[in-house]
Order: structure tokens, then sequence, then C-alpha cells
């Protein structure tokens, strides 16, 4: 435990110390100095203004999170629960999965317009495939013992699925979860830098237009230690479901 | 109250596994007649590959026969485990996120006991099965022979009148094999059930049945059923006995011929 705090700090330090080299390297006219994009993001922290778009962001990021979690594990669930819909659904799964999603943007954009639906659809499209995949495979690997014990005990489908299959497969699922979070976070900025009228991501666009470099590394700062922090929290939950296993 | 021991019977039992399309199917089984008594210990021994495991799940229900019949208490199977019967398979099925006092209760809280009744049969159970000291523990914690204790507390709870157990101890060491044969043979004698067990282990059937039933080479059937007369009241000292080796020693006569069968015929498969 101790160690790894050790290696965070090193790890923290060794950031710090390539920020500031480049600073000198290249000018404070491309990357300012760490403690001017520091103090400045601290700055934000007080503003109305961050915090509204922080609100725009979070708001799109939690709905699009939520939808994504929810309908990727019952679609996971539904295709998982079959062998046949596995195989036929799994390629076809990862092919979507590889296409550039920036590429459906306009799309989403022509039926959604600027709002905030445009930002959680495209948010969604981001996440819910690594929890569609993530649950579809959980349930394949499945101990088949586990799927003889619950016919052994006469459990029903429902009761089979509910305490047996999905807490089963719940840790492998919650990987997904996580790297669904993740790439949702990423949907939603990206739909805010492209086309949209408020969010994080359009205080960061506004903010290279301007080439206000001190905001927008304050904001990639800001934006980095939010999602640093989500990711720390689901490793957390992550490590007490699987600490059983 | 547990009932007292059911009694199987099978009749012109047959599997036969769908092969490839265009393929040949694969005759697992059968033809079979068998017939276990109520309260009796029969063991099944044969060859790798001979249909025992696929004999025990059709006799549990878990699968159903290509022909013939299977009853339990005179009931005939209906594609389904049937109320009373209890299965612990070979695999280590305890579940990983369930505590062992959970694991045990998980099977009575599925068919809606009061929790004073659940409460009563798993705290007996734990405490029969030595498990008392880990209720609080997760299933990681314990030995391979404690997590296999646990899956029969588990079945042992619901009180069934026929256990099936298809290689319980497979994965322990033989000196843990030997005390879960005695804890067998306990639980058998105190519960009255009737109990079917597959095992590889000559010397483990030797010791714990009533009754050995050994399969040839596949498909499976019964080419001789070994009674051995032990005394109800026996243990793993019963190796001892002279008899023991005797019994030992005709069914390894049968089932050396048998596998060598099974390997030549899977040799000239290959």
């Amino acid at each position: 435990m101790r160690a790894s705090r050790l290696d965070g700090v090193l790890v923290l330090a060794g950031f710090l110390l390539v920020w500031q080299g480049l600073y000198m390297l290249v000018g404070g006219d491309v990357v300012p100095s760490p403690s001017s994009a520091i103090v400045r993001a601290a700055a934000l922290l007080r503003s109305a203004n961050f915090w509204k778009d922080a609100a725009s962001t979070g708001q799109a990021f939690v709905l699009a999170c939520a939808i994504g979690i929810a309908g990727g594990a019952c679609i996971g669930f539904v295709l998982g629960s079959s062998r046949f819909a596995t195989e036929v659904a799994d390629p076809i799964l990862g092919t979507i999965y590889s296409i550039p999603k920036i590429t459906l943007y306009p799309i989403i954009l022509l039926v959604f317009g600027l709002t905030l639906s445009a930002k959680v659809a495209f948010g969604v499209i981001h996440g819910i495939f690594p929890v569609i995949i993530a649950t579809m495979a959980a349930l394949r690997n499945v101990s088949p013992v586990h799927r003889r014990t619950a016919r052994a005990l006469r459990l029903s489908w429902g009761a089979t699925i509910a305490t047996v299959l999905a807490p089963a497969a719940l840790p492998e699922v919650f990987t997904g979860i996580r790297i669904g979070v993740a790439v949702t976070l990423l949907g939603t900025l990206l739909a805010e830098l492209f086309a949209s009228s408020s969010g994080v991501g359009f205080a960061l666009i506004r903010a290279m237009e301007i080439h206000n470099v001190v905001d927008i590394f304050a904001l990639v700062l800001l934006i980095f230690l939010f999602a640093a922090a989500i990711n720390g929290l689901l490793h957390i939950l992550e490590r007490k479901l699987r600490r059983h296993a | 109250m547990r009932e007292a021991g059911g009694h199987i019977e099978a009749r012109g039992l047959t599997k036969v596994f769908r092969g490839a399309p265009g393929g040949k199917g694969i005759h697992a089984l059968g033809p079979l007649d068998l017939d276990v008594r109520s309260g009796e210990f029969f063991s099944i021994v044969g060859p790798s590959g001979c249909g025992k495991s696929t004999l025990l799940d059709t006799l549990a229900g878990l699968s159903s026969p290509t022909g013939g019949t299977v009853a339990c208490n005179g009931v005939p199977l209906a594609g389904r485990v049937p109320d009373g019967i209890g299965v612990v398979f070979q695999q280590d099925a305890s579940f990983a996120w369930l505590d062992v006092w959970d694991n045990v209760a998980f099977g009575l809280r599925r068919r809606g006991l009061a929790a004073s009744e659940i409460s009563r049969r798993v705290e007996y159970a734990l405490s029969f099965m030595g498990l008392a000291a880990f209720a609080k523990s997760y299933p990681a914690q314990l030995s391979g022979g404690m997590r296999q204790r646990v899956c029969i507390a588990r079945t042992l709870v619901l009180e069934p009148s026929i256990m099936l157990l298809d290689e319980p101890f497979a994965a322990l060491d033989q000196q843990t094999r030997l005390l879960m044969g005695d804890e067998l043979l306990r639980i058998w004698r105190d519960t009255g059930a009737t109990i079917v067990l597959i095992t590889h282990a000559l010397d483990e059937a030797t010791m714990l049945s009533d009754r050995i039933g050994l399969m040839s080479a596949r498909p499976g059937r019964f080419i001789d059923i070994v009674s051995t007369h032990w005394p109800r009241e026996r243990d793993s000292r019963i190796v001892s006995d002279r008899r023991f080796g005797d019994i030992t020693a005709r069914l390894w006569t049968n089932l050396r011929a048998e596998s060598l069968r099974a390997i030549g015929s899977g040799a000239a498969q290959e």
C-alpha cells in the first residue's frame, strides 16, 4: 500500500517535471508553467461560469452513463444468455465498436440538434459497447458447474439469473462498466468540443479559439483530475467486488 | 422430518449425444438397467469416458435419456431434477460471492422456508460438517476440501432422500479423501439417505459402498455388480479388512480389461 502511494507520488512528480521542462523548452505561449495552470484551475473552481459548464457536462455525462450502463448490461445479458446470439453478435459488435464514433456525430446533430440529448446520445454510443461486450463475455465465462447447480437446486429461469448468473458475472461486467464510464466521458466531451453551446468541452474550445493557453491547460488539468477520480473510485469498487472471487 | 432414503430405478436407459450435422452421434450409455435400493450406498466405477457422469446426470434429471426410463421413488423423471434429490459435483460449485453461511442457506432461501427453520438447518449442517468456525469466511479463504464440504452441506440442508455425488473428492489429496469418506459414511448413516457415488478410485468405492456397479467402456453398461457386505457401522479403517483387498482386486481385474479396451478404442479413433 505504502509502495503504491510512493509510486503515485513519483509518477506525479515526474509528470510535473516533464511539464516544467516543456514550459522551459517551448515557452509560455505554447505550454504554460505548471504553477500558473494550477493557480488558474483553482480560480476556475471558484468561478460560477465554470460550475455552470461543469453542471452541463455533468448532467450529460450522468445521463449517458445511466443509459449506457443499464442498456449495455440488459443487451449484454440478453445476447450473452444464448450461445447462438453471442456467436452472431460478437463480431458485429466488435466491428461497430472499432468504427470511429466521431463520424456519427453529424447524424446525431441532425437528429437531436444542439441539445443536451445530442451530448447524451454521443456519450451513450461511446460507453454502451464496452458494457455489452463485457457482459456477454462475463456470462459466457460463468462456470458451467454454477449453471448445473442452479438446475440441481431447481431454480426458475428468473432466479437463476438473479441469484447465480448476475452475481457470478458482476465482477467482469464491472470491468466493462469502468471502461464504459471512461469512454462515455470522452464521448460527452467530444460532443461539446465539436458542436455544443455549453459544457466544459465547449469552454475548452472557447479557450482554444482565443488562444488562452493557461485556460486550456487549467481545464485539461481539471478534466484529467475528474477522470482520474472517477476511475479511481470505480477501481476501488471493482477491487471490492473481486475480493472474494 | 427427514424423508427415508429413496430408491432409483432405471430401465433400458440409453444416451446418445448428437454429433455434428452429417456426422455420427456418440453412443455414451446403455442400454442399462439399475436398481438402487432405499438407504443403500451405491458406487459406480468404470474406465474414463465410459459415461459415469452422463449416467449420474440422467439419474438426477439434469439430462434426458435418449431411450428408456428413470424413476425416483416410483415417479418417472420428467426432464427436471425432482424434489428429494441432492447433487454434489466434482468441480467446486460454491458461490464465491457468498460466505459459507449464505452458501449453505442458498437452496433453503430459494424454497421460501421460514428464517428460523433456515437458521436451524444451516447451524446444524455447519456444525455437522465442521464448518461452524468458518461461517463468515468466503470460499476463496477455504481449502479445496472445505469448499467441497460447503457444497455437501448446501445439499445436506435440503434433506434429500437421494444424494448423487459425482466424484466429489477427486480434487483432494489421499488423506483428505479418506477423512471425507468417513464424513460421508457418517452423513449416510445419520440421514438414512440413499447415496449414489461416482468415483475413479476403487479403494474409495470399496470402502464406502454396500454395492459397487462396474461399468464397461463406452457405451457404458454394468458388467459387474459387487456386494461388499460391510456392516452399516464402518469407517475408513475397513481398508485393513482382509476382504477389502479381494473386492478391490476383483474390481481391478475387470476394470483393467475395460480400461485397455477404452484406451484402444480411443487410439483407434485418433
